[in-house]
């Protein structure tokens, strides 16, 4: 509680004390009208200064006007006839306990989501004459070692130059398993150093690094408005104000329509009352903070999951997502080859491998980078001699003195050697050793674990198309799509080709049936940005990923899609209930306040009572752990 | 050319005639206010100068709704 609710709750207390005691003083005419003054003025002076405020500057339909016109009505009405004075102060008094209840919970939810969201360091420490010394992480410069210790953020995208440690991702990522680091590793700031000392050569300064920009992004996705939030601010402006006129024609029309039409005596105090009722329901209040509100809860709470979400308009389109492409190296799969498999060979795996690597070991192919690394151990170069590598083939070599050829089926066929096919997808490398065919090794780009969980998820979420786009040859492409069970495939596709496979897409699908697309920020942007949504994977680290996609994931986990869908639903669920449950009540008042069945206490009861719930309901979008 | 400033106000309504009264003053292209993150987002006409066109914001902001500040 801030200041000003402190305050605010103290003057509540007293205005409440003082009407319930005022109760039980038997005193009448303007004394009772005197004493009531004392509580209503306590808890209303403040509005009844603004709505004079308000009409001085021509801004009539201010809700502290029309609660200072409801409540002034309601006092002369008291005085004039019924003499109930509690009237007016209950309405001023729960009107402010529901102003007083809403500025906590939106105060309560702005922490709440920043802690979320408490990635922002303070500090980073250099090392000036042999001691630590803290400075502003901006007079950081580029190529500077800075040094982390255990417990503190990494506050500057870098290099690790010395030191080893585990680091905790989860504030970025939402996982919640830690990383480790060692010399030479890349780092990105925002993680929290677990275990050792660190220092790190930094790569960035720190408003280019990956922390400034998640938090700027974070920060300014509110600027981005929703259909549903701009429906709300239009409807609040033509709401107040037809209240008003309908308030004014009903304490006019009636009952002048009696007198002349009817005969009846005009009754004006009936109708006028009515007409009050009507301005305290007038207030849009439970709309208007509402709905921006639980789109606010929604973004953060996505954002506590590793799920960052730049604008409400996006998370309401997400939500209407049936149809999610997806690009497939770095996606789907890891975009990284690996030795997947050794067929056929007559001598152990290990050995075969080590041939291959030794064979390989003065290429720079991305092939033999992998069996290097499948390899696993130190390369001693002086076991190979005669090196020939034969462009588009292989490579011959003589490791230890015995020739050994590794290659494709061209170079079997060059050498004349019988080869085992391979129904295995992807590049094939044939084996020869000493002169007979030793099996071959199977080398494929490979399908991350919870790709074919995330397919099915994303159907169970409600997305009823799915389809991948590849620049890979039709086979590789049909074999990964059949396991994960994708729906559709289009294989090699240049870049251009993806946006124009996008674009047909986009002109096929029913109105309403918003497209998704899946990549890794990687040469997709034009794709990211023609998809109604653009979602970038593994971003941890990739500018262009955080610059082009609309919605952003931090680790390249893609389950983490279908969960921002669900996120996105939950909080478009909770905005249409919010909506029509504010709408709803608001207009059965209005209708039951005309017909003379509400009277002034239910109408501020159902104002204060909708608010209320409807934030309470709106704060249930930052709950998304569990989704 | 765009900027974000800090601001403070009571409610989301009040929040909702800011951001009108900035849209209307001279000089400013675009503008957005945030109830939620308490900023408000312009986004000025060419070759404005944001220090002077924010006064003008400021002093209309400050008409509708005068318990309201923007920290320039």
């Amino acid at each position: 509680m801030n200041k000003k609710q402190k305050k605010m709750l103290v003057r509540i207390l007293v205005a409440a004390a003082l009407m319930i005691g005022l109760n039980f003083v038997p005193v009448d005419g303007y004394l009772r009208f005197l004493f009531y003054l004392i509580p209503y003025l306590v808890i209303g002076y403040d509005i009844l200064i603004k709505a004079a405020k308000g009409i001085k500057n021509r801004q009539p339909f201010d809700e502290s006007l029309l609660m200072a016109i409801a409540t002034i009505g309601a006092i002369a009405i008291a005085v004039c006839e019924s003499g109930d004075y509690t009237e007016a102060v209950a309405v001023m008094l729960f009107y402010q306990i529901g102003e007083w209840f809403q500025s906590y919970a939106v105060g309560k939810s702005r922490r709440n989501i920043s802690d979320l969201m408490d990635i922002r360091p303070d500090y980073a420490n250099v090392e000036k004459d042999g001691k630590l010394e803290k400075v502003d992480p901006d007079e950081v410069e580029i190529g500077s070692v800075i040094i982390v210790q255990p417990g503190e953020k990494v506050p500057i995208d870098g290099i690790v130059a010395e030191g080893r440690s585990s680091l905790n991702t989860s504030a970025l990522t939402g996982e919640s398993l830690p990383r480790d680091v060692g010399q030479g590793d890349e780092i990105v700031s925002g993680c929290i150093n677990m275990t050792g000392v660190l220092k790190i050569r930094t790569t960035k300064e720190f408003g280019e690094s990956t922390v400034s920009k998640i938090l700027d992004l974070v920060e300014n996705a509110s600027a981005r408005k929703s259909k549903s939030e701009d429906f709300i601010t239009k409807f609040a402006r033509v709401y107040t104000p037809a209240v008003v006129y309908c308030a004014i024609a009903l304490a006019v029309l009636p009952p002048v329509a009696r007198m002349t039409f009817l005969g009846l005596g005009a009754d004006w105090g009936t109708w006028i009352y009515r007409a009050l009722t009507f301005l305290v329901i007038s207030c849009p209040c439970a709309l208007v903070i509402s709905i921006p509100l639980s789109f606010f809860a929604g973004i953060g709470g996505a954002s506590s999951q590793g799920v960052l979400v730049k604008g409400s308009n996006y998370l309401e389109t997400l939500s209407k997502t049936k149809c999610v492409v997806f690009d497939k190296t770095g996606t789907l799969t890891r975009g990284v080859f690996e030795v997947n498999g050794i067929h056929h060979s007559p001598m152990e795996d290990e050995k075969l491998l080590e041939y291959a690597a030794l064979a390989e070991s003065a290429s720079s192919h991305p092939i033999s980078k992998s069996i290097r690394t499948a390899y696993g151990k130190e390369i001693d170069r002086s076991r190979v001699t005669d090196i020939q590598e034969i462009s588009g083939n292989g490579v011959t070599a003589l490791v230890d003195g015995i020739p050994v050829a590794a290659g494709n089926e061209k170079l079997m066929e060059k050498l004349g050697i019988a080869y085992h096919d391979c129904h295995s997808v992807g590049t094939i490398i044939h084996m020869v050793v000493n002169g007979k065919y030793a099996g071959h090794i199977v080398i494929s780009d490979v399908v991350k674990p919870t790709s074919k969980e995330a397919v099915r998820a994303l159907k169970a979420a409600g997305v009823e198309k799915t389809v991948m786009l590849t620049g890979d040859a039709g086979k590789v492409a049909d074999k990964v799509a059949g396991e994960l069970g994708i729906d559709e495939v289009y294989s090699q596709l240049l870049p251009a080709d993806k946006v124009a496979k996008v674009e047909e897409i986009l002109k096929n699908r029913p109105q309403k049936a918003k497209v998704a697309f899946v990549g890794d920020g990687i040469n997709d942007a034009p794709v990211l940005s023609r998809a109604d949504i653009g979602i970038a994977m593994g971003a941890m680290g990739s500018d262009a990923a955080i610059e082009a996609a609309d919605v952003v994931l931090m680790d390249d986990d893609p389950l983490k899609i279908s969960k921002a869908i669900r996120i996105s639903r939950k909080c478009l669920r909770i905005v249409h209930q919010n909506t029509w449950f504010a709408i709803g009540v608001k207009v059965i008042c209005l209708a039951l306040g005309a017909l003379g069945i509400a009277n002034m206490w239910l109408a501020i009861f159902a104002d204060v009572g909708v608010m209320i719930l409807a934030v309470l309901n709106a704060i249930r979008a930052l709950f998304v752990k569990k989704l | 050319m765009k900027k974000t400033y800090k601001i403070d106000v009571d409610c989301a309504n009040c929040a909702n005639k800011m951001e009108e009264a900035a849209k209307k003053t001279a000089g400013v292209k675009d503008a957005s206010v945030s109830f939620m993150t308490l900023k408000m987002h312009v986004e000025f006409e060419e070759g404005q100068n944001p220090a002077e066109v924010m006064q003008a914001v400021r002093k209309n902001c400050k008409k509708v709704e005068d318990d309201c500040e923007i920290f320039l």
